[in-house]
């Protein structure tokens, strides 16, 4: 495996090939069945459905995320809701700039809620995010500084484990706070909403909805290629290492710090971008995103899912949040417990996660020997040399 | 002629005769009181006015009930001949009750009747006529109320009254506030110089809001010159009284709210100094603490309604085990499968949590439950500062100091107290010694749940018991524990009470949310210079 292409050695991988094939099938496939197929046939998809999808892939990316820096590099970040609702704020804040005159009170220089607040001028800090590659840089930068930030104080110092955990909590919940101030300017409880379009193009229109979806697809895949790369690259050779021994890393002579900080900054800008993609998708954005339970739920598609796999979480956070949107419709008693039972199942019984167990693991190899079977007849047949 | 002039006086006679019998059956002029009454239906609120000067210049003791009613509203009068009489409701009609004898007249509907209109600037006038009218009662507490309803209602035609009562006053207290009263009403509507110069003198002893407000406002008056720095300087006095009495104020607060702190993280403390587990679900024991105060409340309310002053006796054992029981099925059944992976009990508890929360919320409901206050935690000790203690806040410290004490002769003069410190200092080497170290985490799980079970009886009563209560509480706790140091009462003991007191001093300047983030940066950045907290444990057995 490690002296193949890149490209080479995710093909090899059965299970990523397989993941990443789906989810380019689907990219294309779900919104041509949406848009081209009539809506009395059976295999419509009907748009709310598109929507949804979108969304669940979002939060695939976010799950990505969350594995990079916990599956791979060991730092249980519980505050990566803050980076996804970073990013999703900076693309929410362009697209409030464009509903221009077009709110409740029809003022062409102030977001509705600032006329509602009596505010005379925009703040400095919304100045640019009339233009979309600002907003899209800011998407990036926002939580690539914060985490960078944060990073380097909390690397440098050397706080690890619980303690690093129960840090992010804290930097999550300071920011609810803070975005639940209507002086901090973006929007106070309600945070931002009534989006009308992004560059010129009607978030409520079909074709849009598709677009968001295919782009959230191709995000995920573009995520894990990325991931991919960095874990399977000699740094993250050295990432591996500091997740399993980080003193002794660092006697070896890595900076464990530096490396750790790239990661989270990775991460956490990967986190951004999912959130940005999730607003325009679902229409709103509030503090509500910040709230440390989001962030620990995060963590739960990843365990679930299988943490350091790459595809686990994408697998995890489809499957966790396909079994919430049903749960809390038909059984909203039930959903609690039954994630709170998650919770405790996954970490006690599937150590490591649904990816994990030997069960799919004998499955996807009796599928590639059939494949093989199918493909080679002859090097199967009784006398034939196999692989 | 004179059987016609005779005629004439017969008349005359008749005529006054009549009129007297008259007027005695009308109203309207039968006595000054009357008149006086009367005078209160007037269309003007200035005649209003003056009608309750001339209601208490007739000295009659009637006046009060009068004036009593006319504050509540309870003054009314009748449509058809303009009587003016005190009212009771009494289901859909109001009984009359004449002024002048204090008997009954009938009863009326509502709609024969109407109530003479108030407004603010009477009611206070009235609250301060009838404080002068209680000022010679014979019930101390009546003359102290009267004395402040006087000086808060600052009214020059009070002052003879005043001087009467300050005459013959002879308890302290009550005389003090009377001298308040007659400073202030000297100061501001005073003509000698010297006498209200030296009533700025008087009222700059007395460290009072009220009294700093009235300084302030001669100060600013402009009148004179010599007055207004007089009162000035006074008022300087008083606010610098005033602000080491806030600064009393805020220290409570914190010393109030480190407790609770305390109270909430000190079970944390335990479970992660010793296990290095990280309880997610601690939260959630608190707020089982709290139900159970509830349901010993719902027995004793049902069971034993004289003895409810005694329910939180019974709730705190009671929780203690409870939770205590709890606390032992989790550490058997989840947590000692995950020794060695704290990020995987973190979340393993979290999830705890949320089946605890939802648990709850489907057997009690998502609402409030009542819990009630005994009677020894309602109420508070005030002080004419502003300052206000709160018993059940008082009670709160007292107890968190309690549990700590508890926890630290448990920790240091008992046997599984030295097993506990042994396994927190090396586990390893602990159970080379022959201690089962499975054993003492899991009585220290219990112990740790069990705290944070009484501490949820103590929160029930300042707080509401909803199946959220614990998720309020869970990062403070945390912050106090990482704050303080592992494995420390200590620590945690001065990281709640440092960290309550933060907050609450800079509540006033930055607001309480703003107040709250920066104590969150605050520690986040002191976690950068001490990663242990602020008493870490010295050893090889902290490197995880």
């Amino acid at each position: 495996m490690t002296h193949q292409p890149y490209l080479m050695r995710i093909l090899h991988d059965r299970m990523a090939s397989t993941v990443l094939g789906i989810l380019i099938i689907a990219a294309f496939l779900v919104p041509a069945l949406n848009m081209l197929v009539s809506p009395d046939s059976a295999l419509h998809v009907p748009s709310y459905v598109v929507t949804l999808l979108g969304k669940y892939l979002t939060y695939a990316l976010l799950a990505l995320s969350v594995d990079l820096v916990w599956g791979y590099c060991g730092i249980l970040s519980l505050g990566h809701g803050a980076f996804f609702a970073l990013g999703g704020y900076a693309m929410g804040m362009h697209m409030m700039r464009e509903i221009g005159d077009r709110g409740v009170y029809g003022n062409a220089d102030l977001p509705d809620f600032m006329v509602f607040l009596n505010w005379q001028e925009l703040p400095w800090y919304w100045y640019g995010f009339d233009s979309f590659g600002f907003a899209v840089l800011m998407v990036v930068l926002a939580p690539g500084l914060l985490a960078f930030v944060f990073g380097w104080f909390a690397f440098r110092s050397r706080v690890t484990g619980v303690y690093l955990s129960i840090i992010t909590q804290a930097m999550t919940y300071a920011l609810l706070l803070a975005f639940f101030r209507n002086d901090m300017g973006f929007g106070g409880n309600n945070g931002l909403t009534d989006f009308k379009d992004v560059l010129g193009f009607d978030l409520r229109s079909d074709g849009m909805r598709a677009t968001l979806f295919f782009l959230s697809a191709i995000a995920v895949v573009i995520g894990y290629l990325i991931c991919r790369f960095i874990v399977d690259s000699r740094l993250g050779r050295v990432i591996i290492a500091i997740r399993d021994a980080e003193s002794r890393a660092r006697f070896l002579g890595y900076r464990v710090e530096y490396y750790k900080l790239f990661v989270f900054t990775v991460s956490a800008v990967l986190a951004g971008v999912a959130g940005a993609l999730y607003v325009p998708q679902v229409g709103i954005i509030n503090p509500s995103e910040f709230s440390p339970a989001n962030s620990i739920e995060i963590v739960i598609w990843v365990a679930l899912g299988g943490r350091g796999t790459l595809v686990g979480p994408i697998i995890g956070a489809l499957a966790v949040n396909y079994a919430k949107s049903y749960f809390t419709g038909a059984l909203p008693e039930v959903w609690l417990f039954m994630l709170g039972g998650l919770f405790i199942f996954s970490t006690l019984f599937l150590p490591k996660g649904i990816v994990g167990t030997e069960a799919i693991k004998v499955a996807f190899e009796t599928q590639r020997l059939r494949l093989a079977k199918f493909l080679r007849p002859y090097d199967y047949a009784p006398g034939g040399d196999g692989r | 002629m004179y059987p016609n002039k005779f005629k004439a006086r017969w008349l005359v006679l008749l005529s006054v005769i009549f009129t007297l019998a008259l007027a005695s059956a009308t109203p309207a002029s039968a006595d000054e009181f009357t008149d006086a009454v009367q005078a209160l239906n007037a269309k003007s609120n200035k005649a209003k006015t003056k009608a309750i000067g001339a209601l208490v210049a007739t000295g009659d003791e009637r006046a009060a009930a009068v004036l009593d009613a006319f504050l509540n509203g309870k003054l009314f009068y009748r449509k058809a001949d303009k009587r003016v009489f005190i009212t009771q409701k009494s289901g859909s009609v109001y009984v009359l009750t004449d002024p002048a004898t204090g008997k009954e007249a009938g009863e009326e509907k509502k709609s024969k009747i109407k109530k003479i209109p108030i407004n603010n600037k009477l009611r206070g006038q009235l609250k301060g006529v009838l404080g002068a009218m209680t000022l010679m009662s014979a019930d101390i507490d009546k003359r102290r109320h009267a004395a402040d309803e006087v000086f808060k209602a600052n009214d020059p035609s009070m002052l003879p009254v005043l001087e009467k009562a300050l005459a013959r006053e002879d308890d302290a207290d009550v005389k003090d506030r009377m001298i308040r009263a007659r400073a202030a009403i000297v100061l501001e509507y005073g003509n000698d110089t010297g006498a209200r110069i030296q009533a700025t003198q008087t009222l700059a002893e007395y460290t009072d809001p009220d009294v700093a407000a009235l300084l302030g406002k001669m100060a600013a008056s402009g009148q004179d010159p010599a007055v207004v720095k007089a009162a000035s300087d006074a008022q300087a006095s008083v606010e610098s009284g005033l602000a080491t009495w806030a600064f009393l104020g805020n220290l409570f607060q914190g010393v109030s709210l480190g407790s609770v702190l305390l109270l909430a993280a000190v079970g944390l403390a335990i479970t992660f100094g010793v296990m290095g587990v990280i309880n997610m679900a601690h939260g959630e024991m608190v707020m089982l603490g709290a139900y159970t105060t509830f349901m010993v409340q719902e027995i004793f309310r049902s069971y034993f309604p004289g003895a409810f002053d005694w329910s939180l006796a019974v709730a705190v054992p009671a929780a203690f085990l409870i939770t205590g029981a709890v606390g032992i099925a989790v550490e058997r059944g989840i947590i000692r499968w995950l020794y060695g992976r704290p990020l995987e009990t973190l979340l393993a508890t979290w999830g705890l949590s949320l089946v605890l929360q939802q648990a709850i919320r489907t057997i009690f409901g998502p609402t409030n439950q009542e819990v009630g206050n005994p009677s020894w935690m309602s109420g508070a000790i005030e002080t004419s500062t502003g300052l206000v203690l709160t018993y059940n806040r008082i009670w709160i410290i007292v107890f968190s100091l309690g549990v700590l004490l508890m926890l630290s002769l448990i920790a240091r003069k008992t046997l599984f107290g030295l097993q506990m410190r042994a396994v927190t200092q090396n586990r390893a080497m602990a159970s080379s010694m022959g201690i089962r170290s499975g054993w003492v985490d899991a009585l220290t799980f219990a112990l740790g749940s069990g705290v944070a079970g009484m501490a949820g009886v103590a929160l029930s009563q300042i707080d509401n018991v909803s199946p959220n209560l614990g998720q309020t509480y869970i990062i403070d706790s945390f912050m106090v524990v990482v704050f303080g140091g592992v494995g420390n009462l200590w620590g945690t003991l001065v990281g709640a009470f440092s960290l309550g007191i933060l907050n609450k001093f800079m509540e006033p300047y930055a607001g309480a949310v703003l107040g709250k983030i920066f104590v969150l940066v605050g520690i986040i950045l002191f976690i950068q210079k001490r990663p242990r907290g602020l008493f870490a444990l010295k050893g090889r057995a902290v490197e995880s």
